[in-house]
């Protein structure tokens, strides 16, 4: 019988820490899959976060460097002067990305630096114990809204992808699920044309990944795999936001 | 006639979260009863229902599932 499936090269051979269920690690095999079909292994360097995903560097078999919480942007900003050639690529959480890293995010962004972000939206402050975030949705119970988000209190959730895709330095913005094994192939996709874009020198890619966090939601994995697909992504629309390779 | 696949879990890695369960449409894989040293029952491979469409090893996080097909 052929191997159809089996672990990406650029993986380490080390199980992974975090819960079960997290959509953390299908992101990290996503990441890597798209490393070793592009061949670009031995030129690539990551930039993991703050958050669960703190020790991504741990995982990958690739030049990894850990940023400040939230400055991840500006350190592959400076990667990317510094040694043009490679090919960088952040993971940042929504802690990461959209709270304390709001600025870094969208001044990289505009400037149209040229990266790939990955950015994992859960909705909650994972690591800390299930904070509400910025991408909380309404309604949605966390520690610190224990009744549910209110948006005459706390606002209204973050729509930071959006919010990005309306700016014009960056060259591809996109929003994709992991909520079925068909969406969490079109979010390979996403993220091989994300690298393109870069390789191409393009401009900045953001791929936005709804991730199910089963421990701080409180559910069990398969019913934070129902949430996702039922609640979070009426919240947050999944689709390609912005593509210059298409007006061309 | 149908495709006839078979794949192999590393019970050492699966944390029992039935994602793989709850997407394969032979049914092919069930929670075993043994314990693994994390302590989670990990999931176990009921043979000769496989068809080798992968979609268990797309869901599962922990890339403990690697899969096999005819052709």
């Amino acid at each position: 019988m052929k191997k159809v499936f089996t672990k990406p090269k650029c993986l380490k051979d080390i199980p992974f820490h975090y819960c079960p269920g997290c959509g953390h690690s299908i992101i990290h095999r996503l990441v890597a899959e798209v490393i070793d079909e592009l061949k670009i292994s031995d030129c690539v360097i990551g930039i993991p976060p703050a958050g669960c995903a703190v020790l991504a560097y741990n995982y990958f078999d690739i030049d990894m460097c850990e940023a400040p919480h939230g400055r991840g942007c500006a350190v592959a900003t400076g990667f990317k002067r510094a040694q043009p050639d490679k090919i960088i690529f952040t993971y940042q959480g929504d802690g990461d990305m959209a709270a304390i890293g709001t600025a870094e995010t969208l001044h990289a962004a505009n400037r149209g630096e040229r990266i790939t972000a990955v950015f994992v939206n859960n909705a909650v402050y994972g690591m800390t114990g299930g904070q509400m975030a910025p991408t909380t949705m309404i309604e949605q119970k966390t520690t610190t809204s224990p009744f549910g988000r209110r948006s005459e209190v706390e606002g209204y959730p973050l729509l930071i992808t959006d919010l990005i895709a309306t700016l014009k330095g960056p060259a591809y913005v996109a929003r994709h699920s992991l909520a079925t094994p068909a969406k969490i192939l079109a979010t390979k996709k996403s993220i091989k044309k994300a690298f393109e874009v870069q390789i191409k020198g393009l401009g900045f890619s953001l791929v936005e990944v709804l991730s199910p966090c089963p421990t701080n939601w409180k559910l069990s994995a398969v019913d934070a795999y129902k949430f996702l697909e039922s609640k979070m992504e009426k919240e947050f629309p999944i689709g390609v936001l912005k593509d210059v390779t298409k007006r061309k | 006639m149908a495709l006839r696949g078979r794949i192999t879990i590393n019970d050492n890695l699966c944390k029992s979260c039935e994602l793989c369960i709850s997407v394969c449409p032979e049914e092919a894989i069930r929670i075993s009863d043994g314990i693994n040293y994390k302590g989670y029952h990990p999931a176990e491979f009921i043979k000769d229902m496989c068809r080798g469409c992968a979609l268990c090893s797309i869901v599962c996080p922990e890339i403990a599932i690697e899969v096999y097909r005819e052709r």
